[in-house]
């Protein structure tokens, strides 16, 4: 995965944001932000309420644009690229609430995900990869049921399943697990975890420790738009600052 | 060969729209039959009046795909259909004794009105123009175009031999004419193109909603923001849909006026542009099959009443519209056969989405 340039995995920046800023009325949400992601990581965010988690989510996505700063993606300045541009580049972002079309059956979900590419542009390891994640979550059979009709875990599994439909590079999980059962919670962990394995970089926004447990190697901890710690879990875990301002407050 | 057939019958009977049993392909199929043995039995004054049923068929199609499947609610189709009407009138005038000259009529007419929806919805789309604002400013557009229109009375305003006419309308429009067969207001030619038209735009539609492309369109209707998080341009697509909704209504104008040989800024009115959304959404708006039998039925209603005085017949239209709206939010075709399907119902979730109503959706 990492060796598609030729290059070693640690020095080549998939994603960067260099003193990003935004401010939603008077409150600064980002606040000069500087994050780097490198290619093939699987990394946490974490941090209170109104710490700038989705908010950075959404900036890099580009629902939202920035006051200031710049984002860079495979070393492309992407910072006033629309949202749909992003997504042919290679990040894509399943939301925080479960966004899936509740009207339209699993297979039309899927159609819709994957009308951008014809079957020449879908070469075996996206297929095969999608097949996976929809047989993993049970998704590959009743084609036609209405989305609508589903649990909630397999909707979020639905919309997770969508988003890999568009071949990401950078996936962007917005709390993944927020509702599921401990049982639907270890198997979205050990998805991720597989996934994270076969080359797709990842990024999880998540509240629920025990998830951020079963999965991360590296955490980052946002505190009022910015960075206040970055590093393995267990540094994070022991650092003094971050038990007091979030950890403690569990 | 056999896997192309199976492809397009599956696209025909896709689940986007009602009526998909074999029953329903039967009574289609008698339906077709019926139209096309007409002529032999029917008055020419029956045949006149089912034309002009007909013609608004197309338009009216153009505003179920936009609104249904896309979204978006228009008050601006008539401004299209107007458009389209007046500019055939003044290149196939123009163009009289020229080979082939309604035919490049009918392209320009249906091109200006699809141009002319590009350049309006690209600024209503790309501006991020949303919600009631869209068919306000559709409104807007259609009024000021019928104002515009109704001052064009005069000889100063002429193009080349053709007078716009005011009010008074432009008069003496060329019907559409291919080679020797002239399809005039009263003529059978007139009528197999209609209906030949309207079957093949209906089928056509199928095979379009139940596309890739189609779904898609329902996508950004339930959720455009979802959907650009796919990599969608949202944008362009409504303007596609704009624009194509934009020809098919202009399709309508271009038969009105080589129906009428005629056209003035009525068509362009408050009435006439609250009208498709009434024939739209009575039937259903999300489903082609009850646009098509809405709009027919609700013209010949409309026809029927206006022997006992216009005025009486739009206030019908207006009760028709409330009904729906109080009772039948998806439409009445859609509500009567989703209840007749119900209890026989075999395969579990192989409903449509009829429900109202998208993120993307007004109204």
């Amino acid at each position: 995965m990492t060796e598609r340039d030729g290059r070693p995995q640690q020095s080549e920046r998939l994603l960067r944001t260099v003193a990003l800023t935004k401010s939603f009325g008077g409150i600064r949400a980002i606040d000069r932000l500087d994050l780097g992601v490198a290619r093939g990581e699987l990394r946490c965010l974490i941090g209170p309420n109104g710490a700038g988690k989705s908010t950075l989510f959404s900036l890099i996505a580009g629902i939202h644009r920035a006051d200031a700063g710049r984002i860079f993606f495979k070393g492309e300045d992407i910072t006033r690229l629309p949202p749909f541009r992003r997504v042919l580049r290679g990040i894509c972002l399943k939301f925080q609430t479960t966004r899936v079309y509740r009207d339209l059956s699993i297979s039309q979900n899927l159609l819709v995900a994957l009308a951008l590419r014809g079957p020449e542009r879908r070469d075996g390891d996206t297929a095969g990869r999608l097949a996976w994640a929809l047989a993993t979550f049970g998704l590959d059979r009743d084609g036609d049921r209405p989305a609508r009709e589903l649990p909630h875990s397999h909707q979020q599994w639905l919309e997770i399943c969508l988003a890999l439909a568009t071949d990401p590079d950078l996936l962007l999980l917005d709390e993944p697990t927020a509702g599921m059962t401990p049982d639907e919670t270890a198997l979205t962990a050990d998805f991720v975890r597989r996934l994270n394995g076969q080359g797709t970089t990842i990024l999880v926004v998540e509240h629920d420790m025990t998830f951020v447990r079963q999965i991360a190697r590296a955490v980052t901890v946002l505190h009022y738009g910015r960075v206040i710690a970055e590093g393995p879990l267990a540094a994070i875990e022991a650092n003094k600052d971050v038990r007091r301002i979030y950890l403690g407050e569990q | 060969m056999k896997r192309r057939w199976r492809a397009l019958r599956d696209a025909l009977n896709g689940p986007q729209d009602l009526g998909r049993s074999p029953g329903f392909w039967g009574v289609f199929i008698a339906a077709t039959i019926g139209l096309l043995l007409y002529p032999a039995s029917g008055s020419s004054f029956g045949l006149s009046s089912l034309v002009s049923f007909l013609l608004y068929v197309p338009m009216a199609l153009g505003l179920g795909l936009l609104w249904g499947y896309g979204g978006i609610l228009s008050f601006g189709q008539s401004a299209f259909f107007g458009i389209a009407g007046y500019i055939y009138g003044l290149v196939a005038g123009n163009l009289t004794g020229t080979p082939a000259g309604t035919i490049v009529a009918l392209v320009a007419a249906i091109a200006a009105a699809a141009l002319a929806a590009s350049i309006f919805g690209y600024f209503l789309f790309y501006g991020q123009v949303s919600g009631w604002i869209i068919p306000l400013l559709c409104l807007v557009l259609t009024l000021i175009l019928a104002t515009f229109m109704g001052q064009t009375a005069g000889y100063q305003w002429r193009v080349g031999q053709v007078l716009l006419g005011g009010y008074n309308g432009m008069t003496n429009i060329p019907s559409l004419r291919a080679g020797a067969i002239e399809f005039g207001g009263t003529s059978t030619a007139l009528y197999y193109l209609v209906v030949v038209v309207t079957l093949l735009l209906y089928l056509g539609l199928r095979v379009f909603v139940n596309s890739r492309y189609g779904h898609v369109l329902v996508a950004v209707r339930d959720d455009p923001e979802r959907t650009r998080m796919l990599g969608h341009n949202v944008d362009f697509i409504q303007v596609q849909v704009f624009a194509l909704a934009a020809a098919l209504a202009g399709l309508s104008g271009v038969l009105y006026a080589s129906w009428g040989n005629y056209m003035n800024p009525s068509t362009m009115d408050l009435l006439a542009a609250t009208l498709p959304v009434i024939w739209t959404a009575v039937g259903g708006r999300r489903s082609l099959l009850a646009v098509v039998l809405s709009t027919v039925a609700l013209r010949a209603l409309a026809d029927s009443l206006a022997v006992s005085g216009s005025q009486y017949a739009f206030l019908v239209m207006g009760a028709l519209l409330l009904a729906t709206m109080l009772f039948f939010p998806g439409g009445i075709i859609v509500s009567v056969a989703r209840a007749w399907r119900r209890p026989s119902r075999t395969r579990p979730g192989a409903r449509e989405a009829v429900e109202p109503k998208g993120k993307g959706e007004v109204a």
